[in-house]
């Protein structure tokens, strides 16, 4: 028997042969990205933005969703909107600017003008129309659907679709124990954002948030600034991580890393990189995590890491800091990435500067590691050219043993992405 | 400004010391150029969308002290720092230069930069923006204190990573 298949499926899955494979034809494909965006990014709930980057009513952000120009405001009467930027008359964008506070948004072809809420406000010349033109009618478009689990803002392009808090399932818990962090259940969106591309498949950053069996190898300069500044990353005997931690399928989808932390928390776990300056300052926010959550959900906030994919392209890593970062496809061989820092809104001076040295140990265009996982996903995706010859992924890791016991290292995790994905892909073709 | 040591820094001692610092990075000479730094020296690259942001309250794309400028520089000397191995060939063109201040001992300098990026199976990546200097004096030689590498681009975009020294 062949350990490989003889298929063009793009999934195939052998329970009796404990394998799994992916066809590399859905790296390279611009007819699969084609059908991804309608199956799976037109149907999907995709995020947005998160409450705390509209503080006043009039602010906004533009920025795309799901390929579409979208403007992500807070009205003058204080409701959160995504409205489409482009103008019912002609097209053009109505608000060109990357951020900023709006009376209204005017579009500068031919003077359209609209409201925060995206209501028509004016139209010059407007006596040219005929009788049956109606303002209430021609406002910017919002997108269809538009609905927030804990300040996390998503849109679906797809009426029908389920509602967020459904589609979300088993994510939730993971998103309420980052929030959890928030003595006040607040979390914010801290300035500054890193926005890069990367030259390979979005499915690829997938793969690469969740997978922690890469880390040795791809992470050992990392690994060694740890070592170097007083942190014990070295695993015990027979282990390929430091600590031996879960890949989880949280339903529908979405799946999470759950490993016990030995690389410091902001909150509320202290390791040598912080300074000793820090050591009382920690102990007392995991012991107003004691007061407020009691003991057993504190350590499950403080002493463990997590990092969470929500389906399709959002996740928040909970790791050496917290970020929150979503990606989309420009083409089948690179994605646009857009990541921020989330910290708790009542943190210090002390413990938000902290937050964010922590954030740049590890992750970002300039961090110790993100830049080493895009050198591999861009170095797969070069590879990925001799896919007819070279056909399948390998994503076999754990097959054996049941969901329950899929180590972060296995890639049981990475599985429950490829079957939604599969799932959707199968159902619109 | 302040005369005394105003009269005893020129544009071109600045010129010279910022070429010498760019060809010990075009070259790599990495531990060479951590000689140049003092010892509480600090290097920042801000955020594209905020470029004149403080790095307490704002994430940045790169914000060192000391301490971790060295493990940077272990970092990029290892070959399994795969964003750098095989390292870029970058080329750093300097221009420009201007003393903006003098204050106390530090000596403010601003100039402009473009440094190309070639690498092995990768585009020509052009980093193009200013940096900002607070250099100081000491035991007669010029020392970096702080060193700002402000991108123009508005956003990394395909820049991607900034994983060597800019």
């Amino acid at each position: 028997m062949n350990y490989q298949p003889s298929s063009d499926d793009f999934i195939v899955e052998n329970p009796l042969a404990e394998t799994f494979f992916v066809n590399r034809e859905v790296f390279v494909s611009e007819d699969v990205l084609e059908r991804e965006r309608r199956a799976i990014f037109d149907r999907c709930w995709i995020y947005v933005g998160h409450a705390s980057e509209l503080k006043n009513p009039g602010d906004f952000k533009t920025r795309p969703v799901a390929g579409r120009p979208v403007i992500f405001c807070r009205d003058r009467d204080g409701e959160v909107r995504a409205l489409i930027n482009c103008c019912r008359h002609r097209g053009a964008l109505v608000c060109r600017e990357r951020e900023g506070n709006a009376r209204q948004f005017y579009c500068m072809y031919h003077g359209w003008t609209y409201h925060t809420d995206g209501r028509l406000k004016s139209v010059p010349g407007a006596d040219a129309y005929g009788g049956a033109f109606d303002n209430a009618e021609m406002g910017l478009m919002p997108v269809p659907r538009l609905e927030h689990y804990r300040d996390f803002y998503f849109a679906n392009f797809d009426r029908d679709a389920v509602d967020l808090a459904t589609y979300l399932g088993g994510a939730k818990d993971y998103i309420d124990l980052v929030i959890d962090q928030s003595p006040s259940g607040k979390m914010q969106i801290i300035a500054g954002t890193q926005e890069y591309d990367i030259r390979a498949n979005w499915k690829l950053l997938v793969e690469n948030s969740v997978d922690d069996y890469h880390l040795i190898s791809t992470h050992s300069t990392w690994l060694n600034y740890m070592r170097n500044s007083g942190v014990n990353v070295t695993p015990p005997k027979g282990e390929l991580l430091p600590t031996r931690g879960f890949g989880r399928d949280l339903g529908n989808g979405h799946l999470t890393t759950d490993n016990p932390n030995y690389r410091g928390r902001p909150v509320a776990r202290w390791i040598s990189v912080y300074g000793e300056d820090a050591k009382a300052d920690i102990e007392a926010m995991r012991n107003e995590l004691v007061v407020r959550l009691g003991p057993t959900r504190a350590a499950r906030v403080a002493d463990t890491n997590r990092n969470l994919c929500i389906f399709p392209n959002l996740v928040i890593n909970d790791g050496s800091s917290v970020t929150v970062r979503h990606f989309y496809p420009i083409a089948p061989d690179r994605m646009h990435v857009t990541a921020w820092a989330l910290g708790p809104v009542e943190e210090t001076e002390a413990q938000r500067a902290r937050r964010l040295h922590a954030f740049l140990t590890f992750y970002g265009p300039g961090g110790f590691a993100t830049p080493d996982d895009v050198a591999a996903l861009e170095a797969a995706q070069l590879g990925f050219a001799a896919w007819r010859e070279v056909r399948w992924s390998d994503l076999s890791r754990g097959m054996a043993k049941p969901g329950d016991q899929q180590l972060a290292t296995d890639e049981g995790h990475l599985r429950v992405f490829w079957r939604k994905w599969n799932e959707l892909m199968e159902a619109r073709a | 400004m302040n005369e005394a040591l105003a009269t005893t820094v020129s544009r071109a001692e600045i010129e010279d010391f910022l070429y010498h610092e760019a060809d010990l990075l075009d070259s790599w000479r990495l531990d060479e150029w951590l000689g140049l730094l003092t010892d509480d020296a600090t290097y920042y690259v801000p955020p594209n969308d905020k470029p004149d942001a403080d790095a307490r309250f704002t994430l940045f794309t790169i914000a060192d002290d000391m301490v971790r400028l060295r493990e940077r520089v272990i970092r990029l000397k290892d070959p399994n720092c795969h964003a750098e191995y095989p390292p870029s060939r970058t080329r750093r063109l300097i221009g420009n230069v201007r003393i903006t201040g003098v204050e106390g001992d530090i000596i403010s300098v601003a100039a402009n930069f473009v440094v190309h990026r070639y690498r092995v199976n990768d585009l020509t990546r052009v980093f193009v923006g200013h940096y900002r200097y607070k250099l100081r004096r000491q035991g007669g030689r010029l020392k970096i204190a702080e060193r700002r590498a402000i991108l123009d681009a508005e956003e990394l975009g395909l820049l991607g990573s900034v994983s060597f020294i800019l």
